[in-house]
């Protein structure tokens, strides 16, 4: 077992004001190169993770921008603001930054390979070197996409689904769809090796007394997380060269043109299947769906017990409906095609539908980890919660678009847009910067100001309601997706205007986010290891974490060892055993009342419970 | 026995009566529902214009009302947490993580939830997608950015691209079997009236059956992007009388070809907001 420390400063978290001097103390004792040089060609995980959440954010902006522009063209029927070329490539790029370039990258490239190390108390990542080749590829993949902008052509406007054959050079000739198509490619390749860096970090480089079931949810994720993108990003990284090879080699793999006549009677010549690119897609695509859920999880699942002060309720079963998830997740996919006539409906549907038990699994897991706690509804907290009826909204919306007669008329529509934005920014945005202002403390040794928090918070919560409910009530009506102009007499307008009106409050919450981490430049506030009596491993070392991480580890004796140290009088109300008094100063002792209810309740629960090592 | 219990007694019996009148109330609103029988409201949906349509709207007041009572049970839940557990003092709550009977209720009851869709869902899409008799034949057939509709047992054929829209007239009571096919790429046939869509697939011909119900014109648009001009592919389909379907196939030409410039037609639809006829 590893030495025990005398304890950190730990808990308490009083914040006080700090000199410019002390911010720098942080990755002390370091040799070798410095400033530019040091970042361009550093090894350390912290560092790239801290880049790759920087340039998701930058990312996340300009896409947020682009969504702007499409809300500003909705607002009168015959939008004005953008040409249909443009607006077909403000959706297309929109949609890729956010997908490829955002939610992926800021938390698998970025957070998690910040904390997954730290958290696991390892050193490093297991390849740092590939570590950095992810980051690098990940950057020229996103600077490649966005050149698409600036070539003859414009950007890419085949949608982010890129549908053959309208994404073949017949129907979409130009240089932005081929950089588009290269940009997937590199940062594909950026996602398989972070993938491969993690899954083995996580196997083989966790501290003495990390047993798989002591490691956090947050962990656990990105482990399952990491084996989602090896099963899912080399498929998509086939499909593309293939649709490459289309474009410009003449292979005939996802076109029929020349092969069918108008009626449909075959031609001799060897024909391609469009549909093969939609099932190639997908079989990526709803993996993907996961693969930028999952990690949100974990963060939301970090977060809860911290501010609840309680562990998370139903751990091992919260594993399992993880494994759950990702192993569904690969047999859903034809659900996006439902309406293609050439899918088997039921079995998709079926396993569609079943996706809503591990997810609901999950929300009682959260529910139950709040249950009794003393909550505390700080910034990231806020976020969680956000997360949890945003995504309880969209999950419902889900499990009515898993039906295929109700997809046949939703499909395409603003009630899709709604579910998925639903979903997405439940995950990517609410429980995302949640993390983001949960781990900024440890990642920066400061911390984000509180009230502007709650400001992002608020105007992001109003905004997302105000947006995306009136797009249900569109799709319902007819409203197609993708659409630059609708008719003027269908009553469409007043709700695309409310729409409207929500992009832009989010956007107003984005702006506070700004300033906010311009005050935490300007104005530095000191975290603390330790400023939310957070539980899990990462919390116990200096914020921000000496260059390799840890001088001395706590005993690690469960899912979160620095809560154990942190709380030993705690460890006796873990299974409710009656029988152990409350700790000594707790004066009303836990929870006061109404513990005969609810999950987490009572004393029935013995079973399942860990026995700790002694 | 839990410690706190003890010390409030009452407290629980309390709560365990607003709790059960709290279910009474649950139980009333369905109650109420269930009695309101066909006078469900749409919940924004199409009543359907089509049997199709009418099987596919049932399946969605289902599938709404399911999700309303889903969708309430877990929000009142976490409305409850978050309001009854805020911090209070700083006693270390319980630290309770597992329940195994709580554990089993919340993963059987979403999977017997689950089937329970399923099943419907099942029995409804085999409605959907029957397309077992057939009166009326019609190859519809899209293209960048238009659709061309074909009656081949009367030589009829009518044709529209983005400046005018094109017209689908099918008779009412009687069952119209659609071939939908592509000339390009990927489009989605959909009349939002109908409840109904489907992909116009290159390469593959599909078939689906429409039998509708009510005389009226109902607009038709393309769901999947194709394209530039993807949002000005509209069409309309129009139900009529079955001898007015005679009447009209029998006094068509072989084609309607309207003409216009793709320019103008952009133009038009900027200044009038939408197509016309």
């Amino acid at each position: 077992m590893t030495d025990v420390i005398s304890p950190p400063i730990a808990g308490g978290g009083i914040a006080t004001p700090l000199t410019s001097t002390a911010t720098e103390a942080g990755g002390a004792g370091e040799h070798g190169p410095t400033g530019l040089l040091k970042w361009l060609t550093t090894t350390d995980h912290k560092v790239i993770g801290i880049s790759y959440m920087v340039t998701a954010v930058v990312l996340f902006y300009i896409a947020g921008l682009l969504a702007l522009g499409i809300r500003v063209q909705l607002t009168t029927p015959a939008g004005t603001f953008v040409t249909f070329q443009q607006y077909n490539e403000l959706f297309t790029m929109h949609g890729s930054i956010m997908m490829y370039l955002f939610a992926g990258p800021f938390a698998f490239g970025g957070l998690a390979n910040y904390v997954v190390p730290l958290q696991i108390g390892a050193p490093d990542m297991a390849f740092p070197r590939l570590n950095a080749l992810s980051y690098w590829l990940f950057a020229g993949g996103s600077i490649t996409m966005l050149l698409g902008f600036f070539v003859s052509g414009g950007a890419a406007n085949f949608g982010w689904v890129a549908y053959a054959p309208l994404s073949t050079s017949t129907f979409t000739p130009g240089a932005g769809g081929d950089l588009w198509i290269m940009a997937l490619v590199l940062t594909g390749f950026s996602a398989i090796f972070t993938g491969v860096n993690l899954v083995a970090t996580i196997f083989y480089l966790r501290a003495p007394g990390m047993t798989m079931f002591r490691m956090p949810i947050f962990t656990w994720n990105m482990l399952v997380t990491g084996i989602l993108i090896l099963i899912a990003f080399p498929v998509l990284t086939a499909a593309l060269v293939m649709l490459f090879a289309d474009r410009h080699f003449g292979t005939h793999i996802y076109q029929v043109l020349g092969c069918h006549t108008v009626t449909g009677a075959p031609a001799p010549n060897a024909c391609g299947s469009p549909v093969l690119w939609q099932n190639l897609f997908w079989f990526f695509g709803h993996p993907e769906v996961y693969i930028l859920a999952l990690p949100y999880f974990g963060m939301a699942t970090t977060i809860f017990p911290t501010f609840s002060k309680r562990p998370v309720f139903g751990y091992k079963g919260m594993v399992f409906a993880t494994m759950a998830i990702a192993a569904l997740s690969t047999g859903v996919w034809a659900h996006h095609m439902f309406t293609t006539g050439v899918v088997l409906l039921p079995f998709f549907s079926l396993l569609s539908l079943l996706i809503a038990v591990p997810t609901g699994i999950k929300f009682f897991n959260w529910i139950g980890t709040m249950w009794r706690g003393q909550l505390v509804f700080k910034t990231p907290m806020l976020f969680a919660i956000g997360f949890l009826f945003a995504f309880l909204m969209g999950g419902v919306t889900g499990v009515m678009l898993a039906s295929p007669p109700i997809d046949f008329f939703t499909h395409d529509t603003y009630f899709v847009v709604a579910h998925f934005h639903q979903v997405l920014f439940g995950t990517a945005v609410f429980a995302g910067f949640g993390g983001l202002y949960f781990w900024y403390p440890k990642m920066f040794g400061r911390m984000l100001n509180d009230k502007l928090g709650k400001w992002h918070f608020w105007l992001t919560f109003v905004g997302f309601w105000v947006t995306y409910l009136p797009q249900y009530v569109l799709g319902l009506r007819g409203m197609p997706r993708r659409v630059a102009h609708y008719p003027a007499d269908l009553g469409w307008q007043s709700w695309n205007i409310a729409s409207t009106i929500g992009a832009f409050l989010i956007a107003a919450g984005f702006f506070v986010l700004l300033v906010n981490l311009w005050i935490s430049w300007r104005d530095p506030v000191l975290a603390g290891n330790n400023p939310w009596d957070a539980q899990t491993l990462e919390w116990f070392t200096t914020s921000p974490p000496p260059h390799h991480n840890y001088t001395h580890l706590p005993p690690i004796r469960s899912e979160r060892p620095t809560w154990d140290y942190d709380h030993p009088d705690a460890l006796t109300l873990r299974h409710g055993h009656s029988q152990v008094p409350p700790p000594p100063g707790n004066g009303s002792g836990p929870s006061g009342d109404g513990a005969d209810r609810g999950p987490g309740g009572g004393t029935g629960g013995g079973t399942g419970g860990r026995a700790f090592v002694r | 026995m839990d410690p706190s219990t003890s010390r409030r007694p009452g407290g629980g019996v309390l709560r365990n009566r607003r709790i059960s009148r709290r279910w009474a109330a649950l139980g009333a609103v369905a109650a109420g529902l269930l009695l309101a029988g066909c006078n469900l409201p749409t919940f924004g949906a199409y009543r359907g214009a089509t049997t199709q349509g009418q099987d596919a709207f049932k399946l969605w007041q289902g599938f709404f009302i399911a999700g309303i009572v889903v969708f309430a049970v877990v929000f009142f839940l976490i409305l409850w947490a978050i309001l009854r557990y805020r911090k209070r003092s700083d006693a270390i709550p319980p630290q309770t993580q597992y329940h195994t009977l709580v554990e089993i209720v919340y993963t059987v009851v979403p999977i017997l939830i689950v089937l329970t869709l399923f099943g419907f869902t099942f029995v409804t899409e085999n409605e959907v997608d029957a397309v077992t008799s057939k009166q009326v034949t019609v190859n519809v057939t899209a293209f960048q950015w238009g659709w061309q509709f074909q009656y081949p047992k009367y030589h009829v054929r009518v044709l529209g691209i983005e400046t005018q829209d094109p017209t689908m007239v099918m008779p009412v009571g009687e069952t119209v079997r659609i071939y939908l096919r592509s000339a390009d790429v990927v489009h989605g046939f959909y009349v939002p009236a109908f409840n109904f869509s489907r992909y116009a697939l290159p390469g593959v011909t599909n078939q689906f059956n429409l039998h509708a119900t009510t005389t009226g014109t109902f607009r038709g648009q393309c769901t999947q992007y194709c394209g530039l001009y993807h949002s000005l592919m509209f069409f309309q389909v129009k139900v009529v009388s079955p001898s007015a379907f005679t009447t009209w196939v029998h006094r068509q030409g072989n084609s309607v070809t309207p003409t216009g410039s793709i320019t103008s037609a952009k133009h038009q639809i900027a200044t009038s907001g939408t197509g016309s006829i």
